[in-house]
C-alpha cells in the first residue's frame, strides 16, 4: 500500500514524509509528557501528534492512515481520552475536592513531578490528537463521496 | 452527604454519561437510552434535594471551590436560590424529554450519537447554571451551543442542515460578541472571578466599560435567546430539528443561555440601571408583539411553535425588565411556565410527526379522534400559552401584566395583553387544524404513541394544571427565592465572597 505509485504524492514528498513523520510524532509526545515544565501541554502535543497522521494521509492517501488508525478506533479513543480526563477529575475527591491534585507532587522540574498534571496532559492529549484526526478524515471522506 | 459536594455532580454525571454512551453504546442494546434517563433522572434528584435543603436549612447560598482554591484565584461553583430554580427547571424538562426521546427517536439511526449530544448539551446547561466563574460559564454555553448546532441537524436533510448552518453562524457571532466582552471585562477588572469581578467594579469610578460590555453582552445573549431584532435563526433552528430535541431548545436552552446568563451578569455583576431595564423591556415587548404576528401565518406546526417562543421570551423579559419585585416573580414564574407548556406542545407536534408522518397543518385534520392523549394534553399546553385560567400560564401572565401597571407602563400592559389575544388566535387555529374537523381517510388507521411518550405528555399537562400551585403558600418558597436573588443585585459578591471564605 505504500509503495503504490498510483496513491499519493510524487517519490520525493513520500521519501521526505517517511523520514520526517516519525520525528514529528516523537515531538508530539514529549510536548506532552513535558507539558507541565515546559510551554506546551496536551492541547499543543495533541495537535502535533494529530499533524504527523495528516501528514502521512496527505503524503500517500487515506488508506494508508487509516490502515494505522481506524475510525472506529480513533472514535473510542476520543471517548477514552475524555473518560480518562474526567477520572483524574473525580480522583481529587479521595482528597476531598474535585480536581484536586492529590498524587506526590515530586522535585520541582523533575519529570515525574507536580502529580496529576500529567495524566491530565496525557489524557488532553489523547483527546485532541484523535479528536482532530478524526475531523480530518470525516473532511477527505466527505469529499470523496462528494466527487463520486 | 455534605451538599456542598454534590455541586461538581452537576457537571460530572452528564459527562460522564456522555462519554460511557459513546463508548459503549454501540455495543450494548438500549445502553445508551437507559444510561441517558438515568443520569437525567439523578440530576433531577440532586436539584430537588438541594432545593429542598435550601429551605429546610435556611442556608441560601454555597459555594464549591475547585481543586481547594480560595476564588478569586481558582475557579469556584455558586449555588443560591436562583440557580437552584434554574437546575429543577433545566432537569425537569431534559429527564421528561430524555424519556420521551427513548421511543421518539426510533424514527432516526444512530441513537446513541443522540443521546451523546443530549447528555452533553444537559452537561453544558447544568455547568452554565451553577458556575461562578465568568469564563467557564463561556466555555459552557459553547458546549451547549456546539452540541444544539449538531443536534438541529441530526436529520442530515438538506433543509436540516442548512438551519443548523445558519443556527451555527449565528451562535458562532453571538459567542464571539460574549467572548469579546469578557475579555474587555478581565482586561479591566483582573480577574474573571464573577463576584470577585462585581467587587472590582464597585470600587472603580467612570466606568466606560460597564455600558460598552453591556451592549456586547446584550447582543450575545439576546442573540442566544432569539430577542426580535436577534431571531432570525430561531424559526428555522427549531423546526429543523428532532421534536424531542426542539422541545430542549425552546424549553430550557434558550433560557438558559440566553435570560439566565443575561440576568445574573446584569442583575448581579454590574447591577442594572433605568437604561439597562428600559431596553429590556423595550425588546421584550418588541419581541412578544412580533413574534406573534409572524406566528398567526404559520402552516408548520413546529415553525408556528417555534415564532411563538420568541413571542412568550418577549414576556419574560418584560416581566424581568420591570426591575421591581412582582415583575421580577412574574419573569421568573413565566420561565418556568414557558418551558412546561412549550415543551409539551413540542413533544405534541411530535407525537403527530412520529403518528402521522407530517406535521403541516394544512393536511392534518380530525387526529383529536385517533390520537385522543395528544389531542387533550395539547388542548391543555394551548389554553396554557394563551392564558386562560386556571391553567400556569394565565397566572404568570396575570402578574406581569398587574407589574406593569404598577410601575405606571400602561402600554406595555395593553401590548402583553394583545399578545396574548393573538396567541390564542394561533392556537385556535392549531387545534382546528391538526385536532379538530373531519379525519381524512389516510389517517383512519394510525394508533396512539406508545406509552413512555404518553407518559411525558401527561406529565407535563399535569404540571401545567398544578402550576399555579407555585405562586401560593407553601410552595411559593421556589420563586419567592429565587427572585430575592436578583433583588438584592451586587450584594451577591459579598455573599459569595463570604461563603467562600467560610
Amino acid at each position: 500500500m505504500i509503495d503504490n505509485p498510483k496513491t499519493g504524492m510524487t517519490l520525493i514528498v513520500k521519501t521526505v514524509t517517511r523520514l520526517t513523520v516519525g520525528l514529528i510524532l516523537l515531538f508530539g509526545i514529549y510536548i506532552i509528557l513535558h507539558g507541565h515544565l515546559s510551554p506546551g501541554g496536551g492541547f499543543a502535543g495533541g495537535v502535533i501528534v494529530a499533524l504527523s497522521f495528516v501528514h502521512l494521509m496527505l503524503a500517500f492517501g487515506k488508506d494508508v492512515a487509516v490502515a494505522k488508525i481506524s475510525r472506529n478506533l480513533a472514535t473510542n479513543l476520543e471517548s477514552i481520552g475524555a473518560m480518562m480526563f474526567l477520572l483524574v477529575a473525580v480522583m481529587g475527591f479521595l482528597g476531598g475536592s474535585f480536581f484536586l491534585n492529590i498524587l506526590a507532587k515530586g522535585k520541582p522540574f523533575d519529570l515525574f513531578s507536580s502529580g496529576a498534571i500529567i495524566l491530565s496532559n496525557i489524557s488532553i492529549g489523547i483527546k485532541v490528537g484523535v479528536g482532530l484526526f478524526a475531523i480530518f478524515l470525516a473532511l477527505v471522506i466527505l469529499e470523496k463521496t462528494k466527487k463520486e | 452527604m455534605n451538599p456542598v459536594h454534590i455541586i461538581p455532580l452537576f457537571v460530572i454525571i452528564p459527562l460522564a454519561a456522555a462519554f460511557s454512551i459513546s463508548l459503549l453504546g454501540r455495543f450494548i442494546k438500549r445502553f445508551s437510552e437507559f444510561l441517558a434517563c438515568l443520569s437525567c433522572a439523578l440530576l433531577l434528584a440532586y436539584s430537588l434535594y438541594v432545593t429542598i435543603f435550601f429551605k429546610i436549612t435556611g442556608q441560601d447560598i454555597l459555594v464549591y471551590k475547585i481543586g481547594g482554591w480560595v476564588p478569586p484565584f481558582g475557579i469556584s461553583m455558586v449555588l443560591d436560590n436562583l440557580a437552584t430554580f434554574m437546575l429543577v427547571t433545566v432537569n425537569l424538562i431534559s429527564f421528561l424529554v430524555a424519556i420521551f426521546s427513548v421511543r421518539y427517536m426510533q424514527m432516526y439511526t444512530d441513537r446513541p450519537k443522540f443521546f451523546t449530544l443530549f447528555s452533553l448539551m444537559v452537561c453544558g446547561m447544568n455547568g452554565l447554571i451553577i458556575t461562578g466563574d465568568l469564563f467557564n460559564l463561556f466555555v459552557f454555553l459553547e458546549i451547549a451551543s456546539i452540541s444544539s448546532y449538531a443536534l438541529v441537524a441530526f436529520g442530515t436533510e438538506a433543509e436540516e442542515l442548512e438551519a443548523s448552518f445558519k443556527y451555527a453562524i449565528m451562535g458562532s457571532i453571538a459567542s464571539s460578541f460574549i467572548f469579546l466582552g469578557i475579555a474587555f471585562l478581565y482586561g479591566f477588572t483582573s480577574t474573571l472571578n464573577m463576584a470577585d469581578i462585581a467587587r472590582v467594579l464597585s470600587l472603580k469610578h467612570n466606568l466606560w466599560v460597564v455600558p460598552f460590555v453591556s451592549v456586547l453582552f446584550l447582543m450575545g445573549f439576546g442573540l442566544k435567546s432569539a430577542l426580535v431584532p436577534f431571531h432570525a435563526w430561531l424559526p428555522d433552528a427549531h423546526p429543523s430539528a428532532p421534536a424531542s430535541i426542539s422541545a430542549m431548545l425552546s424549553g430550557v436552552l434558550i433560557k438558559t443561555l440566553g435570560i439566565y446568563s443575561l440576568v445574573r451578569i446584569f442583575f448581579n455583576i454590574f447591577g442594572v440601571n433605568k437604561a439597562l431595564l428600559s431596553i429590556l423591556m423595550f425588546m421584550g415587548a418588541l419581541s412578544m408583539v412580533v413574534g406573534v404576528i409572524l406566528a398567526l401565518s404559520q402552516w408548520d406546526f413546529k415553525r408556528l411553535l417555534a415564532y411563538h417562543s420568541i413571542s412568550q421570551i418577549g414576556y419574560i423579559f418584560l416581566g424581568l425588565g420591570l426591575g421591581t419585585p412582582l415583575g421580577i416573580i412574574g419573569g421568573l414564574f413565566h420561565l418556568f411556565n414557558h418551558s412546561v407548556f412549550k415543551s409539551l406542545l413540542f413533544l405534541n407536534s411530535g407525537a403527530v410527526d412520529y403518528a402521522a408522518g407530517t406535521r403541516d397543518l394544512k393536511e392534518t385534520g380530525g387526529l383529536g379522534k385517533v390520537l385522543p392523549i395528544t389531542w387533550q394534553t395539547s388542548l391543555i399546553a394551548s389554553m396554557s400559552i394563551s392564558g386562560i385560567p386556571p391553567f400556569n400560564g394565565f397566572f404568570s401572565k396575570l402578574i406581569i401584566i398587574f407589574a406593569c401597571i404598577q410601575r405606571g407602563f400602561i402600554g406595555y400592559a395593553v401590548c402583553a395583553i394583545i399578545a396574548s389575544i393573538l396567541t390564542l388566535a394561533s392556537f385556535l387555529k392549531v387545534q382546528k387544524f391538526a385536532f379538530w374537523g373531519e379525519l381524512k381517510d389516510k389517517f383512519k388507521n394510525i394508533k396512539e404513541v406508545p406509552g413512555l411518550m404518553k407518559f411525558s405528555m401527561i406529565t407535563l399537562a399535569l404540571i401545567c394544571i398544578f402550576g399555579w400551585m407555585m405562586v401560593v403558600p407553601p410552595m411559593n418558597f421556589f420563586i419567592l427565592d429565587a427572585a430575592k436573588v436578583l433583588l438584592q443585585g451586587t450584594m451577591y459578591s459579598r455573599l459569595v465572597l463570604e461563603a467562600a471564605a467560610r
